[in-house]
């Protein structure tokens, strides 16, 4: 990125007409990358006049730690990264679920999968947290006969609107990833386990699934972190996570910014963990598929600090 | 004795594409069918149309006495719902070109899966039969390896293995030694003529000549559709009589 001089291939491999007998060591001067040198002196200099301007600012910075492990703030925590988890599991069997649907053969299953994709990927998931939390003008009562009878707005519990709100959006986006991964197994598996005299259902858990996972893993690690974000959204309809509770500490001490930074900061810390784990659970789904695992964020970050000044290729 | 495959006319066509033009052929228990052809001559879609994995678009097929794919009630014909294709696929095997098996599983697992999950078999009965059917087909030193740790000719074993499992009348084999290297062929072959020696019903699609005409007891050349010639494997390879067939064996023979 920061690679400004460009090295010529002529310069880089001066082949010489006739190969050296034995295997000694070639004694060269590595190409200099000045301009690596100066681009990391502005970057570094960038960020020092950001961070100046930070401190210099009307932002009471002592308010964050203070509130950084408040009971409240640690309970937000925990509720978001349930919410989290919660919104999570619901998406992904309601994504495998649409996802088979919109691959049957059954047009109307395949309709009503269909529909209800383009309803929840169309529609901002803010605008249907909205409407779930509204929806007794609609139903003034739930009625499920004999189990439970209740009035909406008391049915509709914030929690309950939260996972609805972001876990039936959810399930629109994972089936839509499912729905690659199924198509991803080959043909011939499911034509093997037909003429074994297995049924659709059976093929579908015991020989396609299992298959699809390969496929379907790595990006819905990538939506656990998306959603983690997304959770901040449910604030809106009252539900206490991580956000409303450090928007009610700012209001009740009067440090409302101080306490949006409070705030995120710890989603960093949250998506930093979880990146950590998508990376390592990416590099697990990529053994077979290609021939060497790509390097681990330490070995990267060691190899980028090494190469600094030296030709690329130098570090393994 | 009623034949174990039976097909009147039989037509298929993928859209416009009219692949079968039909076909009409018998194949006795016990028999060893061998059917040859140059590429694209619907001898593949036969065979898939056998265990319904293709369904026919017109004619009559039966496996066994029994109407592929429909049951007859006085003049009506009446599609068979999925669980009832399924149950008829239960006894008849496949062999494909390339291998497909599951491989997430190993190979005993791949044995063990069909009894098992579509029997309802127990695990201890299923997983003792899959044992002696990997020592049939000379593997059962590889019972715990994946089939990516297997080269081709040993994946295709266990294939075979795989469908012997559920203990079929019918066996039938989509080029099976198509997909392998020369040297591996042999290894699959000497399966093949083991299970004809036990008296199993094949029908075999195969470039394999040799084999059609040691192991075969009938054989069939197919091209653009039509069944061009048929007979005895040692007449028809050595004594073709139709100008296609002769012009198709000077070429692979």
């Amino acid at each position: 990125m920061t690679d400004i001089e460009k090295t010529g291939p002529a310069e880089r491999s001066p082949a010489p007409p006739t190969p050296p007998a034995g295997p000694e060591a070639i004694k060269a001067i590595p190409v200099r990358h000045y301009g690596r040198y100066v681009s990391a002196v502005i970057a570094i200099a960038a960020l020092f006049a950001i961070i100046y301007a930070f401190s210099q600012g009307k932002i009471n910075w002592g308010a964050v730690p203070d509130y950084f492990f408040d009971d409240r703030i640690i309970k937000g925590v925990g509720q978001t990264l349930l919410l989290t988890v919660l919104s999570m599991v619901i998406g992904v069997v309601g994504g495998i679920l649409l996802a088979v649907m919109r691959l049957s053969k059954n047009p109307v299953t395949s309709s009503i999968a269909w529909s209800y994709i383009w309803f929840f990927r169309g529609t901002p998931v803010l605008v249907q947290l909205f409407v779930w939390f509204n929806l007794g003008l609609v139903f003034e009562y739930i009625n499920l006969g004999p189990i439970y009878k209740d009035y909406w707005s008391s049915f509709m519990t914030p929690l309950l609107t939260a996972l609805l709100g972001l876990g039936l959006n959810e399930a629109a986006y994972m089936a839509e990833i499912c729905r690659a991964g199924l198509l991803s197994v080959d043909e011939g598996q499911t034509e093997a386990s037909h003429a074994l005299g297995m049924s659709h259902s059976k093929t579908l858990r015991r020989v396609v699934i299992p298959q699809a996972m390969r496929v379907i893993v790595p990006p819905t690690g990538n939506e656990v972190i998306n959603m983690l974000k997304t959770t901040s959204l449910v604030a809106a309809v009252q539900f206490y996570e991580l956000f409303k509770y450090a928007q009610d500490i700012g209001q009740a001490s009067g440090a409302p910014v101080e306490m949006y930074f409070l705030a995120a900061a710890w989603y960093l810390v949250m998506t930093s963990v979880l990146s950590v784990g998508q990376y390592y659970l990416e590099r697990y789904y990529a053994r077979g598929s290609s021939r060497s695992l790509p390097p681990t964020p330490m070995q990267k970050i060691r190899t980028n600090l090494l190469s600094l000044g030296r030709p690329k290729g130098g570090m393994a | 004795m009623t034949a174990m495959v039976k097909a009147e006319g039989v037509h298929k066509s993928f859209g416009a594409a009219h692949i079968l033009k039909g076909i009409d052929l018998e194949v006795a228990p016990r028999e060893v069918f061998c059917l040859i052809g140059p590429s694209g001559s619907g001898k593949s879609t036969f065979l898939r149309c056998i265990n319904h994995l293709e369904q026919i678009s017109a004619g009559r097929l039966s496996v066994d006495g029994e109407l592929v794919g429909y049951r007859q009630k006085g003049d009506k014909l009446y599609e068979l719902k999925d669980s009832e294709v399924a149950l008829k696929r239960r006894d008849i095997g496949m062999v494909f070109q390339r291998f497909n098996l599951f491989p997430h599983m190993t190979a005993i697992e791949n044995v063990m899966e069909a009894p098992v999950q579509v029997k309802g078999e127990s695990r201890a009965v299923a997983r003792a039969r899959a044992e002696r059917l990997l020592d049939r087909v000379g593997l059962s030193d590889k019972a715990k390896n994946y089939p990516s740790q297997l080269s081709g000719g040993q994946q295709q074993r266990v294939a075979i293995a795989r469908a012997l499992a559920m203990e079929p009348k019918l066996m039938l084999f989509d080029e099976p030694t198509s997909a392998l290297d020369p040297e591996l062929v042999g290894d699959v072959l000497d399966v093949m003529r083991g299970l004809a020696e036990d008296g199993m019903t094949m029908i075999v699609v195969t470039h394999e000549m040799g084999f059609a005409r040691e192991v075969g007891d009938a054989l069939v050349f197919m091209d653009d559709g039509v069944v061009v010639e048929s007979g005895h494997p040692r007449d028809v390879l050595t004594n073709p009589q139709h100008d296609r067939t002769k012009s198709f064996l000077s070429k692979v023979l």
